[in-house]
């Protein structure tokens, strides 16, 4: 494989698997839920279903694909992933500052399975529609942003292989921890992830719709690690810069009526 | 229907998280479209055309969370001062 094809593929097939991993784990998690308390065989079907459908939205959404012109694609396509990207990068940051609150996989398991407890069943010819409809809503919700992941990031480079390999790569290491552990994925480093995930999506985004726009990146497809390293320097700069803005030190001589302020 | 609407408020969350940013995103991108990038001469310059295109969504992204740093101290200062009372 060439240096461009080399330098496309491994950043392109990393950031499809970190955030399919992320949306993996958290349909897991309602998916466990819905299994634990209203048994497997109507969170196995709703699962199924809602995957039957994603297969469905990528096989009629790949031809159609195919038809827009690249210069169109990439356009759109880098500025829907821009979007993504920043939205994660902009959440990550916050959340390491302290800002706003880590997600809890184990607390919304909880959640899930108190809300499954709580609501009857809903049988109908002995299939609990509840169960059914929560299993395929998450897998669709989740899924569809997979889907959106694996275009984005492979479709405007013509690198759909490795981006579908990294988000199935995904797919079976979350399946196999799942089924070997019975229990959400607490342990994975979620924030984490989506930092670099942001990072990663970001930079691509990036690039993909200075390239649909015409512009002229410099070193061409290595501009993409320029890129992520830009980000990833900003994001890292401003992660202590926003904890200070949002709980600064306390000053302790000659300021009493300042320190009262703060909690 | 109620299924529809949640996946398209769903679908809707994945782009707009802070409703600024993406206005300045789309905003910074309509503007290099139409017009910045007359600004530019061609040739040895067109690298510095691509970094000043990044370092404007790194700038964006940049406001974005210190804004929201503050939106959030402001709220727990706020909720600090009502708590005492």
């Amino acid at each position: 494989m060439d240096a461009i094809n080399w330098t496309h593929a491994g950043p392109t097939f990393a950031a499809a698997f970190l955030a399919s991993l992320v949306e993996f784990v958290e349909a897991l998690t309602v998916v466990l839920a819905v299994g634990t308390v209203r048994g497997w065989r109507h969170a196995l079907v709703g699962s199924g279903l809602g995957l039957l459908l994603l297969v469905a939205l990528v096989a009629i959404l790949g031809p159609a694909l195919g038809r827009v012109p690249l210069d169109l694609l990439q356009l759109v396509v880098g500025t829907l992933l821009l979007l993504f990207g920043l939205r994660w990068l902009r959440k990550a940051i916050l959340r390491s500052a302290d800002v706003i609150a880590l997600h809890d996989e184990t607390a919304a398991y909880a959640k899930e399975t108190e809300i499954l407890r709580r609501d009857s069943a809903s049988m109908a010819g002995g299939w609990d529609r509840v169960a059914i409809a929560t299993a395929f809503q998450i897998v669709v919700l989740e899924g569809v942003e997979v889907v959106f992941i694996v275009v984005a990031v492979g479709a405007a480079g013509g690198l759909l292989v490795p981006a579908s390999l990294g988000a199935a790569a995904a797919f079976v290491v979350v399946l196999a921890l799942g089924l070997l552990l019975h229990r959400p994925l607490a342990q994975i480093p979620e924030n984490l992830l989506k930092f670099a995930v942001g990072v990663l999506l970001s930079a691509f985004g990036t690039f993909w719709v200075g390239e649909g726009i015409g512009l002229a990146w410099p070193a061409a497809d290595w501009s993409i690690l320029a890129l992520i390293s830009a980000y990833l320097a900003l994001a890292l700069i401003l992660v202590p810069s926003v904890r200070s803005i949002y709980s600064p030190v306390r000053r302790s001589v000659g300021t009493s009526q300042q320190a009262k302020e703060w909690p | 229907m109620t299924w529809l609407k949640a996946i398209g408020t769903e679908l809707w969350g994945l782009f707009v998280d802070d409703g600024l940013l993406v206005v300045l995103s789309l905003a910074w991108i309509g503007a290099v479209v139409l017009g910045l990038r007359g600004l530019w001469p061609e040739g040895g310059h067109r690298a510095l055309e691509a970094a000043a295109f990044a370092i404007g969504f790194l700038l964006i992204l940049a406001e974005s969370v210190t804004r929201a740093a503050r939106r959030a101290r402001k709220k727990r200062m706020s909720a600090t001062v009502v708590g005492r009372r």
